[in-house]
């Protein structure tokens, strides 16, 4: 039952959700659901926006993050870098991102080679089933990534209203 | 606004890489869900954290919609030294936190 998760066009189930997710906000809208969910492009613009014209190569990288998720609410996720982290070699940045959140970005940490160890865990919110990917930025400028797909069964829901 | 959760190991030895566990409490509206009465309720979320060791910066992070409600990191940092180790949160409408740990290193 699972729909090809680069097929960027609304399938009658995503309506469908989108159309309960309006039901269960209680409140009439206009059928029009404004699809605010980025795309695997833009995805890709926000990763230029960060590596520039740098090509990044797999590898390195371990993201480990659940490939089922009931909850996309909170997913936790850890990035682990392999890196000997002293001062001439060490991991700068990591940045972590999504493809179907409204926006891409989902974090971006900050380290050096006090770290000793190039990891760290957080959680994120998932609004469909998609691919995250893990970019790293080392100290030689060199980039590295890993990517998982996560399939989420109850989606954090981008229409969903509060009490 | 309840205080944050922080772990730091009280004690450590020199050079030894410890995990220091944060979790603070915050909403984190993503800005993109409407309410009850069709309005789109506007984004409030922490948008940056930063770790100093004895006033040296250590770690720090850009949040993003995309992080769950109440933020959750793990990190590592090298024992180097006794001292404080202090935590700031700083976020949308003017939010900021701030909390520290002591550690003793032998």
């Amino acid at each position: 039952m699972m729909r090809n998760a680069n097929d960027p066009t609304p399938t009658r189930r995503r309506i469908l959700i989108g159309a309960g997710c309006v039901a269960a906000a209680g409140f009439p809208l206009p059928f029009a659901v404004r699809d605010a969910r980025a795309t695997p492009a833009a995805m890709a613009t926000a990763i230029r926006q960060v590596v520039g014209e740098a090509n990044v190569k797999p590898g390195k990288v371990k993201l480990d993050l659940p490939p089922l998720v009931e909850n996309g609410n909170t997913v936790q996720f850890t990035v682990t870098v392999e890196s000997p982290m002293t001062p001439a070699s060490y991991v700068k940045a990591i940045h972590v991102f999504n493809e179907k959140n409204p926006q891409p970005n989902v974090i971006s940490v900050h380290l050096g080679p006090r770290a000793g160890r190039a990891s760290f865990t957080s959680r994120t919110r998932l609004a469909d089933s998609e691919k995250v990917v893990a970019i790293a930025e080392l100290s030689d400028g060199s980039f590295w990534s890993d990517s998982v797909e996560v399939v989420v069964t109850i989606a954090a829901c981008v229409e969903d209203g509060i009490p | 606004m309840s205080a944050p959760l922080i772990n730091v190991p009280a004690r450590a030895k020199r050079g030894d890489v410890i995990a220091i566990k944060t979790l603070i409490s915050h909403e984190m509206e993503t800005g993109f869900r409407y309410g009850t009465n069709g309005v789109l309720i506007p984004r409030d979320i922490i948008t940056a954290f930063r770790c100093t060791y004895n006033g040296e910066e250590i770690f720090r992070a850009d949040f993003y919609p995309a992080i769950a409600a109440n933020p959750f990191l793990t990190f590592y940092t090298v024992a180097t030294a006794s001292g404080t180790i202090a935590f700031e949160w700083t976020g949308d409408n003017g939010y900021s936190q701030t909390a520290s740990a002591k550690i003793v290193v032998g």
